[in-house]
């Protein structure tokens, strides 16, 4: 930890540095820049840095958030203070409309809608990236990236190229994944035939179009067409790259989405050298990329195959059809799950994204706090890949008034199971599915899950015996002797059992 | 800035970036993941260039580009940081009896 800090501070301090020496002794791009104004800037970065330091832990974050808003007032105040503003009155209605329509979705959205929410406004990062390239092709002088007789310059070019083209895949790919995780589109996989060609053939393209408008002598004049045909085609492979990945990847993808709207900003952030946007862009690129390989390693499945799509084709669960026998499973009442419960010492609740379908984790921390004043201690497992995307139940039982300390990670409690007397399972399945430890076959294998199965009783509550979870396969679970099925909607067995309870 | 300047600031902020996102904890994913979106939206200096410019013909248009893109921009920096102040105030602690 201290390491970290140190690495962190040493990181940052080598940033100021090099920063604050440039522009001193180079200044090839935009022209001379004022001391102050880089150093602005790169305090807007390290406020930034402050903003994700900050959420190392609760107490924190909310400082860490303010230092982000802090940023970002003095990168757009030092923006307009320091260019020759033709139109304020413009600027500051675009701002209010933004800021307005941003904050009133903010504040109404649903906590369970955090992951459209999240792909919604990514897409508005990357169609920003697009319009900010766009208009610096358009009007080069305005950002001092133009060379005496008003061509672009060359390297410039490039970062113009890569931003348009990484903002637009940003974007489209955004929209489609919002499109899903809001059920506007059937989150099922759309395979075309030929895909990894088209997309590879058509990436490959995009990548030779930016070479050439490189080498290209004016592109405004000999090639008006370039830039345009490299935003186009970098729409066409962010809708074909996210159509072919299921509803289960979603969480995958929208981290990865995150990583690329960070690398767009940082390609514009290079064009108009803007330590803010590089920092920023640089930062929000590895948060992204690190979320999505968390999420990988959580669902055990490798980023390239998630990338290449197809997960969840069908709900058939693999070539297991039909082998799916009746055996016998042991029905439980709320009354049976509130007496034994109330006995126990030590509870361990696995919620899953079925609890938030139901809208139960209110009444299921009712069931908490009612347990609690029965002496009994009460805690929360949460897997990674619970919800629809990073850390979302955790966000949801902190909805619900669960406080934090309760909830625990996965690799934290699972030792914990074997001296619980209860596990109950509300809305998940494939995160408690022992046949990710012990079945090869199983399209689940090698995923972490919790060993429930090690406590004394199991109560798993499930709308019925017939539905079975994303992966599509059966749960030794359901059969043990000490299961008990509570077979209801999550939320009305939790209030039955709350009824026994009190 | 020299482009080996601005790629040094970029390659040191990606270890920074690298070493900064571990330590955050798993229960704030997702608020990591809004505030990520609100700050990513410095992008809006760009638009704000553009749109400060103005002038004749192309110009012109790049203004009216870079005024859509400070319009979606700031959705994102609104709603980002509120929405992310908005969940990091529901994560409490347990009231000690």
């Amino acid at each position: 930890m201290t390491t970290l800090l140190r690495n962190a501070a040493g990181s940052v301090g080598a940033l100021a540095l090099l920063a604050i020496a440039t522009p001193a002794h180079a200044a090839t791009v935009g022209g001379d820049v004022p001391a102050w104004v880089a150093l602005a800037y790169l305090a807007a970065g390290v406020l930034f840095i402050l903003a994700l330091r900050g959420l190392s832990s609760p107490e924190s974050s909310r400082a860490g958030n303010r230092f982000g808003m802090i940023g970002m007032v003095i990168a757009v105040a030092t923006t307009l203070v320091t260019h020759e503003v033709a139109g304020l009155v413009e600027i500051l209605i675009a701002i209010a409309i933004g800021g307005s329509i941003g904050f009133v979705v903010a504040r109404r959205i649903a906590m369970t809608a955090m992951p459209q929410l999240v792909a919604g406004f990514h897409s508005l990062v990357g169609m920003a990236a697009v319009l900010v390239a766009a208009a610096a092709y358009l009007n080069p002088g305005a950002f001092g990236i133009a060379d005496a007789a008003g061509i672009l310059l060359p390297i410039t070019r490039v970062e113009m190229g890569l931003g348009a083209a990484i903002g637009a895949i940003t974007f489209s790919g955004s929209v489609i994944a919002f499109a899903k995780l809001n059920g506007n589109m059937s989150g099922a996989p759309i395979l075309l035939p030929a895909r990894h060609v088209i997309n590879l053939g058509t990436l490959a393209a995009i990548l030779g179009l930016i070479v050439y408008f490189y080498f290209v002598g004016s592109p405004r004049v000999d090639t008006p067409w370039l830039f345009w045909t490299i935003t186009i085609l970098a729409f066409a492979v962010g809708f074909l790259l996210i159509i072919p990945i299921g509803g289960a990847d979603m969480p995958v993808v929208v981290s990865m989405l995150n990583s690329y709207s960070g690398w767009a900003a940082a390609a514009m952030g290079f064009t108009l050298g803007n330590t803010a946007m590089i920092i920023t862009g640089a930062l929000v690129g590895s948060s992204g990329a690190i979320l999505s390989y968390i999420m990988c390693r959580a669902m055990n499945r490798k980023f390239l195959s998630v990338i290449a799509g197809g997960f969840g084709a069908d709900g058939g669960g693999g070539g297991d059809k039909g082998e799916r026998i009746e055996r016998p499973w042991k029905a439980g009442s709320a009354d049976d799950a509130a007496f034994l419960m109330k006995q126990a010492e030590k509870i361990i609740i696995i919620p899953g994204y079925g609890m938030a379908v139901a809208q139960a984790q209110h009444v299921l921390r009712e069931m908490a706090d009612l347990l609690k004043e029965e002496g009994v201690s009460v805690k929360y497992a949460i897997h990674p890949v619970a919800g629809r995307m990073p850390g979302h139940m955790n966000v949801l039982l902190a909805e619900a008034n669960v406080p934090y300390d309760e909830v625990f990670e996965l690799e934290d409690i699972n030792s914990e199971f074997s001296q619980a007397d209860v596990a109950f399972i509300i809305g998940a399945n494939d995160v408690v599915n022992p046949a990710a430890k012990t079945d090869s076959s199983s399209p689940i294998y090698g995923m972490p899950v919790f060993d429930v199965d090690k406590a004394k009783t199991v109560f798993f509550i499930k709308r019925s015996m017939g539905g079975v979870g994303y992966a599509g396969v059966d749960n030794e679970v359901f059969y043990n002797d000490n299961t008990m099925m509570l077979l209801s909607d999550a939320k009305k067995m939790v209030e039955e059992i709350n009824k026994s309870l009190g | 800035m020299d482009f080996i300047s601005i790629l040094s600031i970029f390659v040191l902020a990606c270890f920074v970036g690298y070493y900064v996102v571990w330590s955050v904890t798993p229960a704030l994913h997702t608020p990591l993941m809004s505030v990520t979106n609100a700050i990513s939206s410095v992008i809006i200096v760009g638009a704000l260039i553009a749109a400060a410019a103005g002038g004749a013909a192309d110009a012109e248009a790049a203004k009216w580009l870079g005024l859509a893109g400070v319009v979606l921009a700031s959705v994102n920096i609104f709603g980002g940081f509120a929405v992310t102040e908005r969940m990091l105030a529901m994560y409490k602690k347990k009231e000690r009896k």
